[in-house]
């Protein structure tokens, strides 16, 4: 019993679960590895995690114009994220061949504008941590107040692949047998983006710009290997995320206390056993046929 | 044929598609419970008038009438040509069935011992019952053509359409396919119409066939159409139409290319068997 509670001591370094911004990193991290898990899914199998890693990159530039406009974040990155969720789409409208290059084209914008905030941000000399947040998260710099907002536009995400479900599904298998039973194929492509933009934005509120579509696409292609439906792939993808965001979260307040005066950065131990998940899923998957 | 007894009829539609013509003023009719095959050349635009059938297509004039048809889509079930799956996809045979009975509707599929009922039955009608739980990437082209036609049948629509449904499969799986529509359109009560660009193992079971050439199209019955001087009148050369070992074969005089070379020049020459 003693050594029980010794060892979870040494889990929970002391004041774990007391601290303030430990427990808004656990509430926004679990939320957004639930959303990414759902979205995610249908990601992977519509083939369209160039586009999330391009979202990503792109809601960076929302970020970081946020700090000199002096508005939240979060408002930055997902206003940017639907912009360009809804340009690549209009993109595909135009002519379906062009989508991987208006992409392309759209991701190196995003990034240029980022580089224009980044710089204005670091000069003004009143958001000096600002790149490193963006880039890379900081989730335990995020305020109490952000975590009702972030789970809500996590829920519109949620809701609106739930709704879609079907639709999604039998696009995803093919435009053309959807287009026949009547859905509308491009509108159902419009919807799965704009959650698309909504779960990339909370992602990288939490682990980052550029790491986002980490957490976006490792969980769900893990899931994804391991099962045959697609509702089971959201609930173990959801799993999987929430237990690398908070096993992340929790390695990184543990490491305070192994390189005494400073820790290390979370999206590290996050996108690190997400990983590490993919490749054991990869290897239990091969050794099984 | 009289009013009422057709249930498709195809009247005088002429389609362009970015400028090009591609079908010019197609006629034909198809009733209850038949069989019919769309035979072409690949490019003649027999996927133009499925897609025109089904809607997708909006044709420059000309009209296509279901009877009794209300809504967009209404009655009709499609098969499109040779889609590639992905193996990674997490869909069982069982629930490609299952998205074409009620695939385009909203919110979450409760569990429905309706919608259970009707993909088992589906599933046995095609003899896909023994794959019923395998992804559709693992399956075999043979496999996969019968799911989608149970796929496209889940709801007992009165028309079927098939794009190259025969394409890249292998000869015992084409004679399977082609024996299983038959029996799904005299079992179902369904109009099937199929495309295709070698009729051959087609011929003996279809009632009706509609012949593309160049975006115009005759139809009738097998023994009607597949005849010298029709199928000349439609290419506009002289073709023949020639039977050896009970297989029938289709062949231009000259190379095409030449004869509209010589058709350009001059506009009432007319190709002769040499």
């Amino acid at each position: 019993m003693i050594g029980m509670h010794a060892l979870l001591h040494v889990i929970f370094a002391s004041g774990f679960l007391a601290n303030r911004p430990v427990r808004a990193a656990l509430a926004v991290g679990g939320g957004t590895a639930v959303v990414s898990a759902v979205v995610g899914v249908f990601t992977v199998m519509r083939g369209q995690s160039f586009a999330a890693h391009a979202l990503g990159d792109v809601s960076s530039a929302g970020g970081s114009a946020s700090y000199l406009l002096g508005v939240r974040p979060m408002v930055g990155f997902i206003g940017m994220g639907v912009l360009a969720a809804a340009g690549m789409e209009w993109a595909d409208m135009q002519d379906a061949r062009e989508r991987d290059l208006a992409t392309g084209v759209i991701l190196g914008a995003g990034l240029a504008l980022t580089a224009l905030f980044l710089y204005l941000d670091t000069t003004s000399g009143s958001a000096s941590g600002a790149a490193i947040a963006i880039l890379f998260g900081s989730m335990f710099t995020l305020p109490a107040t952000i975590v009702l907002p972030a789970l809500a536009a996590g829920a519109v995400a949620v809701v609106t692949v739930g709704a879609l479900y079907r639709p999604l599904l039998l696009s995803s298998l093919s435009a053309e047998l959807a287009a026949a039973q009547g859905t509308r194929v491009r509108l159902v492509g419009l919807a799965h983006a704009l959650a698309l933009a909504l779960a990339v934005s909370l992602s990288a509120m939490s682990v980052g710009a550029i790491l986002s579509p980490a957490l976006l696409i490792g969980p769900a292609a893990t899931a994804l290997r391991l099962v045959n439906r697609p509702g089971l792939a959201m609930a173990l993808a959801a799993l999987l995320g929430i237990a690398a965001v908070w096993g992340g979260i929790l390695l990184a307040y543990d490491s305070y206390y192994w390189t005494p005066g400073h820790g290390w950065p979370v999206s590290f131990f996050i996108v690190s056993l997400i990983f590490l998940g993919y490749v054991v899923a990869n290897v239990a998957r091969s050794s099984r046929k | 044929m009289n009013a009422g007894s057709e249930l498709l009829s195809v009247e005088h539609v002429s389609v362009s598609l970015s400028g090009r013509a591609v079908l010019r003023d197609v006629n034909f009719k198809l009733a209850p419970g038949e069989l019919c095959a769309l035979i072409g050349a690949n490019g003649s635009g027999k996927t133009t008038l499925l897609k025109t059938i089904l809607g997708l297509v909006r044709p420059q004039s000309g009209a296509v009438r279901m009877a009794g048809a209300s809504g967009r889509v209404s009655g009709m079930g499609y098969v499109p040509q040779k889609i590639s799956f992905d193996p990674n996809l997490p869909l069982r045979a069982r629930d490609v069935v299952s998205l074409g009975f009620d695939g385009g509707r909203l919110g979450l599929p409760l569990p429905s011992r309706e919608r259970r009922a009707r993909v088992d039955q589906m599933l046995n009608a095609v003899g896909a019952t023994g794959f019923a739980e395998r992804r559709l990437g693992e399956l075999s082209g043979g496999q996969q053509q019968r799911v989608l036609i149970a796929h496209a049948l889940v709801r007992r629509p009165r028309l079927l359409l098939l794009d190259e449904p025969l394409a890249s499969l292998d000869v015992r799986s084409v004679a399977e396919i082609v024996l299983l529509l038959r029996r799904l359109a005299t079992e179902y009560e369904t109009s099937v119409l199929l495309s295709a660009h070698d009729m051959n193992a087609l011929l003996p079971v279809m009632d009706r066939i509609v012949y593309l050439a160049n975006g115009s199209a005759v139809a009738g019955k097998p023994e009607e159409v597949v005849r010298t001087e029709v199928l000349s009148r439609l290419y506009g050369y002289h073709i023949d139409v020639v039977r050896v070992h009970g297989r029938v074969v289709v062949i231009a005089a000259e190379a095409p290319d030449e004869i509209h070379a010589a058709i350009a020049r001059d506009p009432i020459h007319t190709a002769e068997v040499p």
